[in-house]
């Protein structure tokens, strides 16, 4: 794939609400198989695989064998390479470290 | 969201690169402080070899600007397994901050896979947190407002852009 056909499967991807819901189920708790996504939606178990191959295609979901469950996680990078590639051009990024972390986390305000 | 529940985290990212050129970035010190978080990271690869990722002159100067020392090593850990260049798997603790290193040991697992048709790899992280939610957050990129960069998806982001462009995004 291009990176330009990349791009166009995350935002076909993302242009969907059942999977935009698909993708949240999984912010909220990565690593659920499909029958646990399944009950989470009223919809048949064939529409909700439909969506997720679709999020896979994209990227955004990445499957792990568990024994003999098939977990789905989100995947952030294809967000995160828009987010640096396009968002960055036109917006002021700030470099940082985990220096300011550690001074956040010990002197509270 | 609650961070605390999510203890295994999967990030992928497609490299137009060689598998080798991938293990190198990943493994070779003068490769890792290039993108990123920056530090070189230095792996004894065989089984029970030693990690230790030691800042840089520069990190380090900007911390002692802040008023504190940064420890000699910012990250440990052990090699578990090294199968060059497509697997590795080590133990990782993250010692910057107390409160992070006190949840102790986690572990990553790097999986380097020539797609067909060549040209490209994919790269797969998979971290292991377990009782390890600080370190969850961090890697997650949630603390990214707090200036603790963007976590492993940034990392991937930038070490795509340095092996496919030979510049990071920050530089």
């Amino acid at each position: 794939m291009t990176d330009e056909d990349e791009l166009h499967s995350v935002f076909r991807a993302l242009a969907d609400p059942t999977r935009r819901f698909l993708l949240d189920l999984l912010f909220a708790r990565d690593g659920r198989t499909l029958t646990e996504l399944e009950s989470e939606l009223s919809m048949t178990r064939f529409g909700v695989m439909k969506h997720l191959k679709v999020l896979e295609d994209a990227d955004l979901v990445v499957t792990r064998r568990s024994g003999r469950e098939k977990l789905h996680f989100l995947n952030p990078v294809p967000i995160r390479l828009i987010h640096d590639r396009w968002i960055d051009k036109y917006t002021e990024r700030r470099i940082t470290t985990l220096i300011d972390l550690k001074d956040e986390l010990e002197n509270p305000s | 969201m609650t961070t605390a529940s999510k203890t295994t985290q999967v990030y992928r990212v497609y490299i137009k690169a060689t598998p080798e050129a991938i293990w190198q970035a990943l493994t070779d010190p003068e490769w890792t402080n290039r993108y990123g978080y920056t530090g070189y990271a230095h792996y004894d690869l065989r089984p029970g070899g030693a990690l230790e990722v030691v800042p840089n002159e520069e990190f380090k100067a900007q911390a002692e600007q802040q008023g504190f020392p940064v420890p000699d090593v910012v990250v440990d850990g052990e090699v578990i397994e090294a199968d060059p260049p497509r697997r590795l798997v080590t133990t990782w603790r993250m010692l910057m901050d107390p409160a992070m290193a006190e949840e102790g040991f986690t572990r990553i697992t790097y999986e380097i896979e020539p797609q067909q048709g060549g040209g490209s790899c994919s790269l797969t992280l998979i971290h292991e947190l377990d009782g390890a939610p600080r370190v969850a957050s961090l890697v997650a990129g949630e603390q990214e407002e707090q200036g603790a960069g963007g976590g492993h998806a940034w990392v991937l982001s930038d070490l795509k852009s340095l092996l496919e462009t030979g510049s990071t995004l920050a530089g």
